[in-house]
C-alpha cells in the first residue's frame, strides 16, 4: 500500500453512487426498509391493547371484591368473561388462548384486608405476548388500589393500616421477563442497520465479479484498498440516512425519548456502520453470486435478532446463545442505544461497549484482508 | 530487460490448477515486440487462463516469465499500467454510459487530459452520438468494439485480447484487424486470441494450444510445414461422391471441402501420393498437388484435438 491514489478511490466513489442512483429498487429498500419496519413494530407499540378476556376465580366475595372488579372491568382493560372455578380450569384456558387473564381472589380476601394483613390477589397473565399485556399489568395495581380506597371509606378502616392494603402478584406465564414495549424501538435501529448495511455491502461488492466487471477492474492498477473504500463510503451515508429517517421517526412518531449524549451516540453509531461494513465485505469474500450474498446476509441477520437482546432479553438467555450474541456487533449496539437513549448515558458509559465492537470489527478485517484476493482465482 | 529485449512476453512451464484439473499445463510463449501473434485453440482449452496469468490476474500454479521486462509473479502492478487487457466477456458496466465507462477505466489509469482521450475514442468509435446510452443497452457487437476502445484508452505497450471479435459483423472485424495492424506498425504488441481462421491468417506468429498444453508454434507462414502437412487439390465431376469415399480411404489423413474444391490432406506424403495417383488413373477429377495452407493445418490440428477427447484422460 505505497501510494494510494485519490483519483482512483474518487472514480471508484463517483461510479457507485451513480449505479446506486440507477438502481431504484435498492434504493428505495435502503430507505424504505427502515421506515416500514419502524412502522410495523411502531404501530404495535402504539396499540395498548384493551378489553382482553379475562377470567376471575372467587374464593372469597364481597364489597371489596366487588368494587375491585368493578373498576378492573370499567378500566377497559379487562373483559371479564366469567369465573372459573380452580386452578387447573385457569390454566387450561390461557394455555389454548381463551383468556389473556385469571384473577385470583384468594380465600378471607374480604377480612384479611380489614384485618389489615395486606393479603395477595393473583393475576395470571399470558405473557406469552408481552406487548399485549404487559398496558393492562401495569395498569392494574393502580386500578385495585383506587377501588379498595374507595370501598374502605366509610366502612371500617383496617388498623392498624399497612402501607397497602393488600398487594397484587403478578405471575408471568410463558415468559417470564417482558421487554417494555420503548425498548424495541432503539433496538430496532441495530437491526435494520445490521440488514440493510450488511446485504448491501455484499451485494455491491459480489456484483462486480458476478457481471464479470471485477475482471476488467483487476487489470487496471487500482489497488484494493481504493476499491473497498470506494465502494464502502457511499453506503456509510446510506446508514445515515437511514438512522436520521429513523431517529426523527422514533421521536415524533412514537415519542421514544433522547435523554443521553448526542456525541456518544454518534461515535457509536458509526463504529456499529463500520463493523457492519466490514462483515459485509467478509461476505462477498466468500459468496460466489449475488444471491448468495443475500442468503448469507440473511443468515447472520436471525442471530442479530434472536441473540442480540433485541426480541429477548439478554440475561435470560443460556450462557451459550450468550456467548454467541456478544459476538454479535448489533448485541453491544442495543446496549449503546438503550443506554444512551433512554437511559441518558455518556460517553463513558458505553466505552465497554464500544470495545466490545472495535475488538469484532478487528477479528473481521483480519479474516478479510486474508481472504481478499487481488486476483481471480 | 535482459536477455529477452526483444519479447514483449516471454513465460515458461506456466501451469494452473483448479482443483484436480491442470488446465494450463507447462505453457512455453515467446511473444516478438511489435508482432501481431494468434492464439488458438478449441474451447476450453485455456487460452482465456493463459492471458489471464500473464496480466496477473490470475496466480500461476508453476512456471515463471516476463511481460514487458517485468516479471509476471512480482511486477503484476507494473505490468497492469502498460497492458490494455481486453476480456473475453464484457467487462464494463452496463448500468453505466458509454462515456461514464470510458472515464471510469481513464481514471483507473490516471490519464492526463482525461476528457479529450475519452471524446476521441468516443470519435473514433463513431459512438459520439450515442456517448450517453447505457453501455447494457448496446448490441454484442458494439459492446466488443467498446470494450476495445477502453482497454486501449491508456496506450499500452501490449494488448491481450480475449476473442475480440466474436459476434462483430465482418466490416468491423476488417476495421478492427486494420487498427490492429496500424497498432502493430507504431510497435505494438498484440496477443489475439480468436478462433477465425481468416484472422489467424493475419497474425505473424501463431500458437495453438489444446488441453492446456501448447501443440505447436511458429511463425504462421510455416505452421503447415512444422505439422508436416501435404495436400492435393482436387476439382471438377461429382465432388459428393469422391468426398465420400475418399473419407473412408484410410491412407487419407482429411478432407476439407472449400466450396466445389477438394483439399485432400496427410502427413504421410508417400500414402496419399499414391490415392492421387490411383485416382488420377481413374481421370474422373483434376488432381493438383499444392501447399498446405493454414486452413488445412487447424482443421488438421482441431480433428487430432477432438480425438484426443475420446481417449479418457488421455489429455491430463
Ligand atoms: N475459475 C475456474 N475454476 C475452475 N475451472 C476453470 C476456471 N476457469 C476456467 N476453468 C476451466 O479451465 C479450462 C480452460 O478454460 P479457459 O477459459 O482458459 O479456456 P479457453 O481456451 O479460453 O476457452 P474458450 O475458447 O471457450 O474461451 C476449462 O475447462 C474451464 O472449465
Ligand atoms: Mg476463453
Amino acid at each position: 500500500m505505497i501510494s494510494l491514489s485519490f483519483a482512483r478511490f474518487s472514480a471508484v466513489l463517483i461510479k457507485e453512487f451513480v449505479q446506486m442512483r440507477r438502481d431504484r429498487v435498492t434504493f428505495a429498500m435502503m430507505i424504505g426498509i427502515p421506515v416500514m419496519q419502524l412502522l410495523l413494530f411502531g404501530y404495535a407499540i402504539n396499540s395498548d391493547p384493551k378489553h382482553l378476556p379475562t377470567l376471575v376465580q372467587m374464593d372469597d366475595s364481597g364489597p371489596i371484591t366487588r368494587a375491585v372488579l368493578a373498576s378492573m372491568q370499567t378500566s377497559d382493560y379487562f373483559d371479564f368473561l366469567g369465573a372459573v372455578t380452580g386452578r387447573e380450569e385457569g390454566d387450561r384456558a390461557l394455555r389454548d388462548g381463551t383468556a389473556n387473564f385469571v384473577v385470583v381472589i384468594p380465600q378471607n380476601f374480604e377480612r384479611d384486608v380489614l384485618r389489615g394483613l395486606s393479603p395477595d390477589i393473583l393475576l395470571a397473565a399470558d405473557a406469552s405476548d408481552p406487548t399485549a399485556t404487559s398496558g393492562a399489568v401495569a395498569a392494574l395495581t393502580g386500578i385495585v388500589d383506587a377501588a379498595v380506597a374507595q370501598s374502605l371509606t366509610g366502612a371500617r378502616q383496617p388498623e392498624p393500616r399497612p402501607a397497602a392494603p393488600f398487594t397484587v402478584t403478578v405471575h408471568r406465564q410463558f415468559n417470564p421477563e417482558s421487554e417494555t414495549p420503548i425498548n424495541i424501538v432503539p433496538g430496532l435501529l441495530g437491526v435494520i442497520l445490521s440488514m440493510t448495511m450488511v446485504m448491501i455491502t455484499a451485494v455491491a461488492i459480489v456484483r462486480e465479479s458476478e457481471r464479470g466487471t471485477m475482471e476488467a477492474l483487476l487489470a487496471t492498477p487500482v489497488r484494493p484498498l481504493e476499491v473497498m473504500f470506494g465502494k464502502i463510503i457511499p453506503y456509510i451515508l446510506v446508514g445515515y440516512v437511514q438512522t436520521a429517517v429513523f431517529l426523527l421517526a422514533a421521536r415524533f412518531l412514537f415519542d421514544v425519548p433522547f435523554l443521553g449524549s448526542p456525541l456518544a451516540f454518534f461515535i457509536g453509531f458509526n463504529l456499529f456502520i463500520a463493523v457492519n461494513l466490514m462483515v459485509g465485505f467478509l461476505i462477498s469474500t466468500v459468496a460466489r453470486s449475488q444471491m448468495q450474498a443475500m442468503q448469507i446476509s440473511f443468515f447472520t441477520l436471525l442471530p442479530t435478532i434472536l441473540l442480540s437482546g433485541f426480541l429477548f432479553p439478554f440475561a435470560g438467555m443460556p450462557g451459550w446463545a450468550q456467548a454467541i450474541g456478544s459476538a454479535i456487533p448489533a448485541t453491544h449496539f442495543l446496549r449503546i442505544t438503550r443506554k444512551v437513549m433512554l437511559k441518558g448515558a455518556g460517553l463513558a458509559d458505553i466505552a465497554s461497549d464500544m470495545a466490545a465492537i472495535g475488538a469484532i470489527a478487528a477479528v473481521v478485517i483480519v479474516i478479510s484482508l486474508s481472504r481478499y484476493r487481488q486476483t481471480l482465482d | 530487460m535482459t536477455d529477452n529485449a526483444d519479447l514483449a512476453i516471454s513465460v515458461r512451464g506456466l501451469t494452473k490448477r483448479f482443483g484436480d484439473k491442470t488446465v494450463v499445463d507447462r505453457f512455453d510463449m515467446d511473444v516478438p515486440r511489435g508482432s501481431i501473434y494468434g492464439f488458438l485453440g478449441p474451447n476450453g482449452s485455456g487460452k482465456t487462463t493463459t492471458i489471464r496469468m500473464m496480466c496477473g490476474l490470475l496466480v500461476p500454479d508453476g512456471g515463471e516469465g516476463e511481460c514487458l521486462g517485468y516479471d509476471i509473479l512480482t511486477q503484476s502492478r507494473r505490468i497492469k499500467e502498460h497492458v490494455g487487457y481486453m476480456t473475453q466477456r464484457f467487462s464494463l458496466y452496463e448500468d453505466l454510459t458509454i462515456r461514464e465507462n470510458l472515464d471510469f477505466m481513464a481514471r483507473m489509469f490516471r490519464l492526463k487530459d482525461r476528457t479529450a482521450r475519452v471524446d476521441k475514442a468516443l470519435d473514433d468509435l463513431g459512438l459520439k452520438d450515442r456517448a450517453d446510452q447505457l453501455a447494457g443497452t448496446l448490441s454484442g457487437g458494439w459492446k466488443q468494439r467498446m470494450s476495445l476502445a477502453a482497454c486501449m484508452l491508456h496506450e499500452p505497450r501490449l494488448l491481450l485480447l480475449d476473442e475480440p471479435t466474436a459476434g462483430v459483423d465482418p466490416k468491423a472485424r476488417r476495421d478492427f484487424w486494420d487498427e490492429i495492424r496500424r497498432l502493430s506498425a507504431k510497435g505494438v504488441t498484440v496477443l489475439v486470441s480468436t478462433h477465425y481462421m481468416d484472422e489467424a491468417v493475419q497474425c505473424d506468429f501463431i500458437a495453438y494450444i489444446a488441453y492446456g498444453r501448447r501443440l505447436i508454434s511458429g511463425p504462421a507462414g510455416e505452421i503447415p510445414n512444422i505439422i508436416g502437412l501435404h495436400t492435393w487439390q482436387v476439382e471438377g465431376g461429382d465432388i459428393s461422391a469422391l468426398e465420400e469415399e475418399l473419407r473412408e480411404d484410410e491412407r487419407v489423413g482429411q478432407v476439407a471441402r472449400f466450396g466445389p474444391v477438394l483439399h485432400v490432406s496427410g502427413t504421410d506424403q508417400a500414402a496419399l501420393d499414391e490415392v492421387a495417383h490411383e485416382h488420377i488413373k481413374r481421370g474422373t477429377h483434376k488432381w493438383t498437388a499444392r501447399e498446405a495452407g493454414l486452413e488445412e493445418a487447424f482443421i488438421y490440428l482441431m480433428a487430432g484435438a477432438r480425438d484426443n477427447f475420446a481417449v479418457p484422460g488421455g489429455a491430463q
